[in-house]
C-alpha cells in the first residue's frame, strides 16, 4: 500500500498561526496516525490572533485567546514548539534547520509563516513611541503607552486592524486621531454609504478620523520621541504615539532563502504545492491563482485541501476563496462580500444599518451589510452558486425574512469547518443530538470563529421541533406577545396579573408565564398594581434565593460593595444564629448567608437590619466598585461614589432580566466594568458608559454608549437607558441580547432626544417612588400567615 | 391502596393559587390552592427533590421551582420532559378544613 512521504517521516507545519493550528487539526481528523509537529517562532501556543484587539481593553496576555488548551497538544499527539525560529529549510531531504543549528528530518514540509506588519517609508518610524500593530508585543506596547496620562495617539491606517487599534487605544482612555490615506474607512470592505456610517460610529466614540490624509513623515527629534505627524500639504498633528496599520505583507523570506518560487506570496498549484516537491504552503503566506488571502475563511479552505495533499488523498483541488469577513466594528456588525461595488446593485439604509446587494451579470456577486446582518449565509450561498436575481431590492429584503428554516440544506453554514445546513440538520434528525453544543461537538460547526453560532442554534432548535421561528409569545400556551397583553393591560386599565388572567386567559394554561406578566403589569402601572404573590417565581415571594435542598440564601445589599465593622458583626451573628451552612462572598462583591430555612427569612432580615440586596431577583443587582480615587494611586475617577450613588438610584426596581453593573476608577478596570450589564470606567476627564456587556454563559464586551464630563450626566445617561430597557426589553432578555437587537444608534438616540429622555426619566421617578425594601420593618409581615412556614395538623 | 383521610390543614391557609407544604399522617405532601379545585402531590419533586409547593401554579399543573419540571395535577404525568410521575393524594374538603389521604408508595408500586 502506497504511503506518502508525510506518513512515513511525519509533517513539520513551520508557523504557529492560525492557519499552522487548522491543517494540524485537519492532519489529525483525516489520519490518526501521521506524526504532526507544529513549529512557532513566537513563544506561545497557537493563538486566534483576529480577537487580538479584545486584549487592548484588558490585562490579559495572548494566552487567554488560545486556540487549543494545552491539553489538546497531548491528547491530539501533536508536537508543539514554540519560541524557536527556523533559519533553513532543504525540501529534497525534508530537513528542517532551527536558528541554534539544531537539525530535524521530515516526511513533508508545510510553510503556514503568515504575514508582517506593512511599513511605509515614512521618516520618523524609528522614533520611541512609533510603532506598527500586528501581534502581542504591539498589543504589550499599545496598552502601555496609550494608558499614560493625556496620551495623544495616531493611527495611521483605516482598515480593520487600525480602527480596532483606535478602539483599544480609546478603551485605554488616550485621545485619539485616525488618519487614512483615501476617502472613506474599510475601502476594501465598505462602499461610501457603508463607510461613511461606520465614520459616524468612531465619531460618536469620540475619535478624531482624518480622511485623504497622506502622512509624509513622523516628527520627532532624532534619537528622541515622537511629537506629531506631518501630512503632504504640510499640516501637522501633535501626537505622542504613532501606530501604523496599514496592510500585511506575506511573511516569504524563508520560503525564498529555500528557493521556492515566491511573487507577492508564496506561489501554490490547486493542491496547495509550492514548486518544491513535498512542500505545501497555506494561509497569508500563500498566493494561489495570482491572489494572497488575508481572511480565516479561506484559510480554513485551504488547509482542508492542503492535509489531502500531504496526506496522498484524493481530494477536491482548491479553486480559490470568496472573499468574505464577518466582523465587529466599533460594535457593530459587519458582513462583507465579494465585491462591494459593481455595474448594477440595490442599497436599504436604515437607523444604524445599511444593505447593499451587488449583482453583475445578471448574477449575484457581492453584498455589505452593516448594523443588520440577516440573510447572510442566504446570501453567501447566492454569491457561491452565482444565483440569477431579476430584483435586486427584492432578493435583499428577501435574505433578511429569511430564518433557519428556509436555507436549502446544501447552504454553508459555518465556513470555518464547511459544515452544511443539512449536516447540522442531521445531526439531530440521525445523530441522536438534541442541543445546540451536542450538534456543536459533533459536527465542529460554530467551533471556528464562532460567529456562525447563532445560526447553528437556530437550526438545531428548528429542527429539534423547538418553535425558533415563531416570535417571542409572552404566553406560549395563548400565544399572546408582549405588545398584545400591554396594549390589554393599557387600554382596560388591567393592574393585576389575575386581571389579565380573566381578561385574556394569560398564564391560566402552563402557568410559566406568570412573572413575565407580574413584570409587564407592574411595568405599565409604574408599580402601582395589585401584588399577587401566586404570580411570583419563589424567590419573589419570599425575597430570598431557592437552593438545590430547598433552603434559601440571603444578601444584603452593600452599596458600592461597601460595608462596616458593625455590619459585618450583624451579619456574623446572624450567619450563626441562623444555622448558615455556609458565608460566601460572591462575584458582584457582597456577603451571601447560605442554607437558611424558609421559616427563618423574616427573623434574619429584621437581625441583619441591611436592605436586601435582590440577589434572587430580575432587578436591579450589584453595584461592583473598585476603590477609586479614594485609595488607589491609579484611580482617576470617584468609583466608588459612583457606584453607591447609581446603586441608591436604582435599588429595588425590578428590570426584565438581571442587571448587574460595575464602576471603574481608571482604565485598568479592576471592577470588570467593561462586561457589565452597565459599565462605567473612569477616564481622564470623564466617565466611558459602556452597556450590554456579559461575563457569564455569554461573554460580551460592552458597548460604549458615550464618554461624559461628569457623574451627574452618567447618572442622567445610565438612568435612561435603564428605563428604555425596563419598558421595552422581552421578559428574562439580558441586555447583551436587547442592546444589539435594538442597536446602539437608537438607545444613543433615545438618550440624547431632550423630550424622549426627559419623558422616560419622568416615568423612572414615578416608578422609583412606589418601590419600597422588602426585607424592610414595615415589608416584612408576611403577605399570608402561612407564607413562610410548613403546616403541621393540629390534633382533630 | 386506599388510606383513611386526615385533617391537614384549615382552607385558608393556602390561598389561591399557591401551595403550601404539609405534614400529614408522616408525610410530607404538597397542597395547592387552583382555580380548577384542590390538589395534593408528594412534597418533593422526583426530578431532584424540589419543593413543589413553592412552585409556579397554573389551573390544572405546577412548576417546581429548581428546575422547571412541570407536572399535570390531574394525573401526576410530567409534562414536556421524561421525568417519573409525580405521586398525587386525595384532597377533600370539609367545612373550613381541609382533609387529606396520604396513598403510600408501597402502594404506588403495586399498582404500577
Amino acid at each position: 500500500m502506497y504511503r506518502s512521504p508525510a506518513l512515513e517521516g511525519g509533517v513539520a507545519i513551520v508557523g504557529g498561526g492560525i492557519a499552522g493550528q487548522s491543517l494540524a487539526e485537519e492532519l489529525r481528523a483525516r489520519d490518526p496516525e501521521v506524526a504532526i509537529t507544529i513549529i512557532s517562532g513566537e513563544p506561545v501556543a497557537p493563538y486566534d490572533r483576529v480577537r487580538l484587539s479584545e486584549l487592548l481593553a484588558g490585562e490579559d496576555g495572548c494566552e487567554a485567546l488560545r486556540l487549543r488548551p494545552h491539553e489538546w497538544y497531548a491528547d491530539e499527539r501533536v508536537e508543539l514548539i514554540t519560541g524557536r525560529w527556523v533559519s533553513e529549510l532543504d525540501p529534497e531531504s525534508g530537513a528542517v534547520t532551527f536558528a541554534d543549528g539544531e537539525r530535524r528530518t521530515f516526511g513533508a514540509l508545510a510553510l503556514a509563516t503568515g504575514s508582517d506588519p506593512l511599513l511605509p517609508p515614512l521618516p520618523g518610524l524609528e522614533l520611541e513611541g512609533a510603532m506598527a500593530y500586528r501581534g502581542p508585543e504591539h498589543v504589550d506596547d499599545l496598552r502601555r503607552l496609550a494608558s499614560a496620562d493625556g496620551a495623544r495617539v495616531a493611527v495611521i491606517g483605516g482598515g480593520l486592524l487600525g480602527l480596532e487599534a483606535a478602539r483599544g487605544a480609546l478603551a485605554r482612555g488616550a485621545s485619539v486621531t485616525v488618519v487614512h490615506l483615501v476617502d472613506r474607512l474599510m475601502e476594501r470592505q465598505l462602499d461610501g454609504p457603508a463607510g461613511g456610517m461606520l465614520l459616524d460610529a468612531f465619531e460618536a466614540l469620540g475619535v478624531d478620523v482624518r480622511l485623504e490624509h497622506a502622512t509624509e513623515a513622523v516628527l520627532g527629534e532624532p534619537g528622541g520621541r515622537v511629537r506629531g505627524l506631518r501630512f503632504a500639504g504640510g499640516d501637522e498633528l501633535a501626537c505622542d504615539v504613532v501606530v501604523v496599520s496599514i496592510g500585511i505583507r506575506p511573511n516569504v523570506a524563508l520560503a525564498r532563502a529555500t528557493g521556492l518560487e515566491v511573487e507577492r506570496g508564496i506561489v501554490v498549484d490547486d493542491g496547495l504545492r509550492t514548486s518544491a516537491p513535498g512542500v505545501v504552503a497555506v494561509g497569508e503566506c500563500a498566493q494561489h491563482a495570482g491572489t494572497v488571502y488575508g481572511l480565516v475563511a479561506p484559510i480554513f479552505e485551504q488547509c482542508r485541501v492542503a492535509a489531502d495533499t500531504l496526506l496522498g488523498r484524493d481530494g477536491d483541488p482548491y479553486t480559490g476563496s470568496l472573499q468574505w469577513a464577518k466582523l465587529k466594528v466599533a460594535g457593530i456588525d459587519l458582513v462583507s462580500i465579494g465585491s462591494a461595488e459593481g455595474e448594477q446593485s440595490a442599497s436599504v439604509a436604515g437607523p444604524g444599518s445599511y444593505r447593499k446587494l451587488v449583482v453583475a451579470d445578471g448574477r449575484v456577486a457581492g453584498a455589505v451589510l452593516l448594523g443588520d446582518i440577516r440573510g447572510t449565509e442566504d446570501l453567501l450561498h447566492a454569491i457561491r452558486s452565482g444565483e440569477e436575481v431579476a430584483d435586486p431590492l427584492e432578493r435583499l429584503a428577501a435574505a433578511a425574512a429569511l430564518t433557519a428554516a428556509d436555507l436549502p440544506d446544501s447552504a454553508q453554514v459555518c465556513d470555518c469547518n464547511g459544515v452544511c445546513k443539512g449536516a447540522i440538520a442531521a445531526a439531530v434528525t440521525d445523530g441522536g443530538c438534541a442541543t445546540p453544543r451536542e450538534v456543536m461537538a459533533v459536527t465542529r460547526a460554530g467551533t471556528g470563529c464562532g460567529s456562525c453560532k447563532p445560526m447553528v442554534r437556530e437550526i438545531v432548535l428548528d429542527v429539534a421541533g423547538d418553535a425558533a421561528d415563531e416570535p417571542a409569545y409572552l404566553c406560549p400556551c395563548r400565544k399572546q406577545t408582549r405588545e398584545e397583553i400591554a396594549a390589554r393591560v393599557r387600554e382596560d386599565g388591567l393592574d393585576s396579573v389575575s386581571a389579565v388572567s380573566e381578561a385574556c386567559g394569560t398564564g391560566r394554561q402552563c402557568g410559566a408565564c406568570k412573572p413575565a406578566l407580574a413584570y409587564l403589569v407592574s411595568e405599565i402601572c409604574d408599580n402601582r398594581h395589585r401584588e399577587e404573590v401566586h404570580a411570583r417565581f419563589i424567590n419573589d415571594r419570599v425575597h430570598a434565593n431557592i437552593q438545590n435542598d430547598g433552603t434559601f440564601s440571603v444578601v444584603p445589599r452593600m452599596y458600592g460593595g461597601v460595608t462596616t465593622p458593625d455590619e459585618l458583626r450583624r451579619i456574623a451573628d446572624a450567619a450563626d444564629k441562623y444555622g448558615a451552612r455556609m458565608v460566601k462572598v460572591t462575584g458582584g462583591q457582597r456577603i451571601d448567608l447560605l442554607g437558611i430555612e424558609k421559616a427563618d427569612l423574616p427573623d434574619i432580615w429584621r437581625d441583619l437590619d441591611m436592605p436586601s440586596g435582590f440577589a434572587y431577583a430580575k432587578a436591579v443587582r450589584t453595584v461592583k466598585s473598585c476603590v477609586g480615587t479614594d485609595f488607589c494611586r491609579f484611580g482617576v475617577g470617584d468609583s466608588i461614589a459612583l457606584a453607591t450613588e447609581m446603586e441608591r438610584t436604582w435599588e429595588h426596581l425590578h428590570t426584565p432580566a438581571k442587571v448587574k453593573s460595575g464602576v471603574s476608577g481608571c482604565p485598568r478596570n479592576c471592577a470588570e466594568a467593561t462586561v457589565k450589564d452597565i459599565g462605567v470606567v473612569a477616564v481622564e476627564g470623564g466617565w466611558q458608559v459602556r452597556l450590554g456587556g456579559a461575563a457569564g454563559a455569554t461573554v460580551r464586551e460592552g458597548d460604549v454608549l458615550c464618554t461624559v464630563d461628569d457623574k451627574r450626566e452618567a447618572m442622567r445617561v445610565m438612568t435612561t437607558f435603564l428605563q428604555y430597557y425596563r419598558e421595552n426589553a422581552d421578559y428574562l432578555e439580558r441586555t447583551y441580547d436587547f442592546v444589539p437587537r435594538v442597536g446602539l444608534e437608537e438607545i444613543r438616540s433615545v438618550v440624547e432626544d431632550p423630550e424622549r429622555g426627559a419623558a422616560l426619566l419622568e416615568r423612572f421617578r414615578l416608578a422609583k417612588a412606589a418601590v419600597f425594601d422588602p426585607w424592610g420593618a414595615e415589608a416584612r409581615e408576611p403577605a399570608h400567615p402561612t407564607q413562610y412556614l410548613e403546616l403541621v395538623a393540629a390534633p382533630a | 391502596m386506599t388510606g383513611r383521610f386526615v385533617r391537614a390543614c384549615l382552607v385558608s391557609d393556602v390561598p389561591l393559587g399557591e401551595g403550601r407544604t404539609a405534614l400529614v399522617d408522616g408525610v410530607r405532601v404538597a397542597i395547592f390552592h387552583t382555580a380548577a379545585g384542590w390538589y395534593a402531590t408528594d412534597a418533593a419533586c422526583p426530578h431532584r427533590g424540589g419543593p413543589l409547593a413553592d412552585g409556579l401554579v397554573a389551573d390544572d399543573s405546577v412548576t417546581c421551582p429548581l428546575h422547571q419540571r412541570r407536572f399535570d395535577l390531574n394525573s401526576g404525568d410530567a409534562l414536556g420532559h421524561d421525568c417519573a410521575a409525580v405521586t398525587l393524594h386525595r384532597v377533600e374538603q370539609r367545612g373550613d378544613e381541609l382533609y387529606v389521604c396520604v396513598r403510600t408508595r408501597v402502594a404506588v408500586d403495586l399498582a404500577a
